[in-house]
């Protein structure tokens, strides 16, 4: 059964300076399932991610050319108001960003900036999104504590639990487990194959084990140029393009 | 350890131990000044020391007074020095959120603003203090309050602006995008984000400029005036502190030099509280400071 693909990528470059670091993209992303994007270190996979809720507009060196479409609307239409495109999407990023405050404010931030006031609805909020992101058992008892005080393990999933509490449509992963221990990346991955039953995820990853666990289709892009994608397990198994497959034996890194 | 000769180990090591001591002597050097001065100052200023030198203004026989104290120019500064943050502060901190949220923090903008900054708090105070006597001539404004203001924000601008703009150049831009993901207006990344994490550097940089303004005496000369009095409104000439030490050493009077000891030390305290009551403020809102 397919799904409508919420994000649709089409002719997608990006310049930095002089530099181009995306070359025409066209990449359609399935909803309701993870689409891993893989490559080399400096391929453009982070670039791409972070292209897709206009994170790369407050540089002044950068171009964008093309179009990126979610639910009917381009991006990056002239008209297209920013916040309301960010707020439809959470992001993890490689290193968890805690906000200044604590634990409790960082999942009612997003909430409360979008209008919700009332003490008693925020409350059920900050339970609820802790609890989807596997962090409530952890925090019950600290939620007014500073929300650096917690490990990097628990400060990603609390990022987790802030991104989802704005209600997004997709959630974008930027290695998202990068600087956590094993025990927190198996339960940020596990987070992940939970949600993609009510979300789009995207996740960007170097490491090639943590796509063949998570991935449910799978884009290799290679010196800012998407090489191949497809569903995960076809991609894994038979890749068609060389260069794929050069990486996936690990050839080229 | 077998390929590399002894020698050349007992060397690094001399002069590793060289260093070391050289560092304790320049760490020693410094508090050393610091007690030196402050004993100095206190020890000169016991003999005037008395309760009635903070709570009376001058009076009695000589210029600037053999009796009373000098509650005019503690008076005079306070408000001077703190009107003067005050308007600094607001100017300051619209400014290094523009350079540092708005434009991007390596924006031309940014870099051209930064450099004006340098050479403005590179300028001496007595330029500062001539520059407000032009204008206060121009809008003819006499001595007063309001022109010292104006003058000691000017300097105090450049001070508190470039210290708040070196700690907020520092936060990652990670965690402003962290913001900006959530939905959040650039407004709201600026209070809600950049100032909580940036506290505490806020306040070094606000008490940094206190600490300038009150100690000015060049700029105020000519702005500010010198009286007996303690100021009732923005347009009344106001004493300062520093002023009032440079007229009373300035005496042929050994009573009148020595209550300059005790002026200093007041000013001296003041700086010193200040700093103390700000730390223990801030204290309480660098909690959730992220690391």
């Amino acid at each position: 059964m397919n799904q409508p693909a919420p994000i649709s990528i089409r002719n997608l470059s990006v310049f930095y300076g002089d530099l181009q670091v995306l070359k025409d993209i066209d990449l359609d992303i399935p909803a309701r399932k993870i689409t891993v994007i893989i490559g080399p270190s400096g391929c453009g996979k982070t670039t791409l991610l972070k292209s897709l809720n206009r994170l790369l507009d407050d540089s002044e060196r950068v171009r964008i050319r093309g179009r990126v479409v979610l639910d009917g609307e381009d991006i990056y239409a002239p008209r297209t108001e920013v916040t309301r495109i960010r707020k439809k999407m959470g992001l993890l990023s490689q290193k968890p960003q805690v906000l200044p405050m604590s634990i409790r404010d960082n999942v009612a931030y997003g909430p409360r900036i979008h209008g919700l006031r009332s003490r008693r609805e925020l409350d059920k909020v900050v339970g609820n999104y802790l609890k989807l992101a596997g962090l409530w058992e952890e925090v019950k008892d600290r939620l007014d504590d500073p929300a650096s005080t917690l490990s990097v393990g628990q400060q990603q999933r609390l990022c987790l639990a802030r991104g989802l509490a704005v209600e997004p449509e997709i959630i974008l992963g930027d290695e998202p487990t990068s600087a956590l221990d094993p025990a927190s990346s198996q339960n940020v991955e596990r987070r992940l194959m939970e949600l993609k039953r009510d979300y789009t995820v995207v996740v960007v990853t170097h490491i090639l084990r943590q796509a063949r666990r998570i991935a449910d289709y799978l884009a290799f892009l290679y010196l800012g140029e998407l090489v191949e994608h497809g569903p995960a397990a076809e991609v894994f198994s038979d890749p068609k393009d060389p260069r794929t497959r050069a990486y996936l034996t690990g050839e080229i890194s | 350890m077998s390929g590399v000769p002894d020698g050349r180990l007992a060397r690094r090591k001399r002069t590793d131990a060289l260093f070391r001591v050289l560092a304790a002597v320049s760490a020693a050097f410094v508090i050393g000044c610091l007690l030196l001065i402050v004993g100095a100052i206190l020890w000169k200023s016991v003999p005037a020391l008395n309760l009635s030198m903070l709570t009376r203004t001058p009076r009695g026989g000589f210029y600037l007074g053999r009796e009373g104290g000098i509650l005019n120019a503690i008076a005079g500064s306070l408000y001077l020095a703190g009107g003067a943050t005050l308007l600094a502060f607001l100017l300051s901190l619209p400014l290094v959120l523009y350079l540092n949220l708005y434009k991007g923090r390596d924006s031309k903008t940014a870099v051209w603003t930064r450099f004006s900054l340098d050479v403005l708090w590179g300028v001496p105070s007595i330029v500062y203090g001539a520059f407000g006597f032009v204008v206060m001539m121009a809008l003819g404004l006499r001595a007063s309050l309001l022109a010292g203001i104006l003058t000691v924000a000017l300097l105090e601008l450049p001070i508190m602006s470039r210290a708040i703009d070196e700690v907020m150049r520092l936060v990652p831009r990670e965690l402003m995008e962290a913001s900006d993901t959530l939905g959040a207006t650039r407004f709201e990344t600026a209070v809600k984000v950049m100032v909580r994490q940036t506290a505490p550097g806020i306040l070094t940089g606000v008490l940094l400029a206190f600490g300038r303004g009150i100690g000015d005496a060049a700029s105020v000369l000519f702005t500010a005036g010198f009286t007996d009095r303690v100021p009732a409104s923005l347009l009344d000439p106001a004493a300062t502190l520093p002023l009032a030490i440079f007229f009373q050493l300035g005496t042929p009077f050994p009573e009148v030099r020595q209550r300059a000891y005790a002026s200093a030390a007041v000013l001296t305290l003041i700086v010193l509280l200040v700093s103390l009551a700000g730390r223990a403020f801030s204290r309480r809102y660098t909690r959730h400071v992220v690391k």
